[in-house]
């Protein structure tokens, strides 16, 4: 294959493929059409991670085009992945950004089905969704094998990495694992997880996940974020569909005080105690860090936890089918 | 749709594409009925494509996504749409009704997008018509 879709890196698969723990982080596309504040939100991650995930217009508040967000970072010489939803854009506008991030070297896709603007700054604009996140996948594979949904062709055919997400903690708690399953049946060759606050409920989660050997078809990463304060906390725990924060670290959060360094102190000490939790579970592959509008904490993060570095990283344990009672 | 490789069924299908008036014909005729039926015991949307047999009997169109393939992650703790805080998700209900039904399985199948030319026809007449599920995601 040659031309500008041969070009994009695939720095995202070859991490997986290389067996080692793979970290992915998000950061906002901002408000803003000047760059430079997601340029530095980049530069704060970027050399701790693998990857850099941009959003598309997150709970339905207009930002910067994810797009072209991911397309500034791939220039950057970060690599992206680029969140595509099915709330805004039917399948014509789908396929045409598919093949138009193609085009601007943007080739990881995290494919979802959007969030509602039910609980944006916009709630009156029409929902599209014309395709959900499975269709997505397999639009996603269609542009990838070069063809239109049509059936006309795509020359070259766009390199796409597809992916998607799953929520553990939304019920039908039983279907998720099958659904996550469906997924991949779909085409998502990676998968990003909700954030992890309630521990016992992704043990559940995974052993399932690894019984049906859904792990060993997709590499999965654990979300996690690190809590600020304890109004962040509830906001999220109220506020924020599909989130399930322990009442206990609402507590914890909340006995921390109102000092800032000391409640983002506490927030820290949380998010590395799940990450230590995390490591146990057997089927895991990395982790997907989500600092909300708090990208410092990511360097804190990863070398307190000993994510990266030149130290040994601890190895990801194999799957193993016994190790899964509730903790 | 069952039997869809059946020789009657073959038949149909032959019949009704070399008549599209008698289609046309078939589909007025049952709409109005399909509706009836189908809009008090399933809240159904006339998407000309149902599914109902393979979402536990549960009408997928009812949600605020109109998501054909499972719960999104939005679902509140409580089983209730994130959208729609009164009503009980969509799917949790399907999932759960599947689970009574013999060919639960179904509800595992991979749904194709909908065919919105068909928005508001007979998913009946659309069955034995056998209407197209390529070029769909």
């Amino acid at each position: 294959m040659t031309g500008a879709a041969a070009a994009a890196t695939r720095r995202l698969e070859e991490a997986f493929a290389s067996g080692r723990p793979v970290l992915t982080c998000e950061i906002a596309a901002g408000d803003s059409p000047d760059p430079s504040g997601l340029l530095k939100r980049a530069t704060l991650v970027r050399e701790h991670v693998d990857a850099v995930n941009v959003p598309d217009n997150t709970a339905g508040i207009a930002h910067m085009s994810g797009l072209a967000a991911a397309a500034i970072l791939a220039s950057a010489g970060v690599e992206p992945i680029l969140h595509v939803t099915c709330r805004d854009v039917n399948r014509i506008g789908l396929q045409s950004l598919l093949v138009g991030a193609a085009a601007l070297k943007v080739r990881n896709l995290l494919c979802l089905t959007g969030d509602h603007m039910a609980h944006g700054d916009q709630p009156q604009a029409k929902p599209v969704f014309d395709l959900d996140s499975l269709q997505l996948l397999r639009l996603a594979g269609t542009v990838h094998s070069g063809r239109y949904l049509s059936g006309r062709p795509i020359v070259p055919a766009p390199d796409l990495f597809p992916g998607t997400t799953e929520n553990p903690f939304a019920p039908p708690y039983e279907f998720r694992p099958l659904r996550l399953r469906k997924k991949i049946e779909a085409g998502a060759r990676f998968v990003q997880t909700q954030i992890v606050y309630n521990v016992p409920r992704f043990r559940e989660f995974m052993t399932r996940v690894v019984d049906l050997g859904i792990d060993r078809q997709a590499p999965i990463l654990a979300g996690v974020s690190p809590l600020r304060s304890a109004r962040g906390a509830r906001h999220m725990r109220d506020h924020i569909p599909g989130m399930d924060v322990p009442a206990a670290l609402v507590r914890r959060m909340e006995g921390a005080g109102d000092d800032r360094a000391r409640a983002e102190e506490e927030g820290l000490a949380i998010c590395l105690e799940i990450l230590e939790e995390l490591r146990t579970i057997p089927g895991l592959r990395g982790f997907h860090l989500m600092p909300i509008h708090w990208e410092e904490a990511v360097p804190e993060i990863v070398s307190r936890a000993r994510l990266r570095g030149t130290e040994p990283v601890p190895p990801i344990p194999a799957a193993t089918r016994l190790q899964g009672a509730r903790a | 749709m069952t039997g869809a490789g059946s020789p009657v069924a073959t038949g149909v299908r032959g019949v009704l594409a070399r008549h599209p008036a008698w289609s046309r014909f078939l589909d007025r005729a049952a709409r109005p009925l399909e509706f009836l039926i189908k809009k008090p015991i399933f809240g159904c949307r006339m998407c000309g494509q149902c599914t109902l047999h393979e979402t536990g009997l549960t009408c997928p169109m009812g949600c605020p996504k109109t998501l054909r393939n499972g719960p999104c992650g939005g679902v509140r703790l409580d089983g209730r749409c994130e959208v729609i805080p009164e009503m009980a998700c969509v799917w949790v209900k399907a999932e759960r009704r599947a689970r009574f039904l013999p060919w639960r399985g179904a509800i595992l199948r991979i749904q194709p997008a909908l065919d919105w030319t068909q928005r508001g026809h007979s998913s009946w007449v659309n069955a034995l018509k056998g209407t197209a599920r390529e070029a769909r995601p």
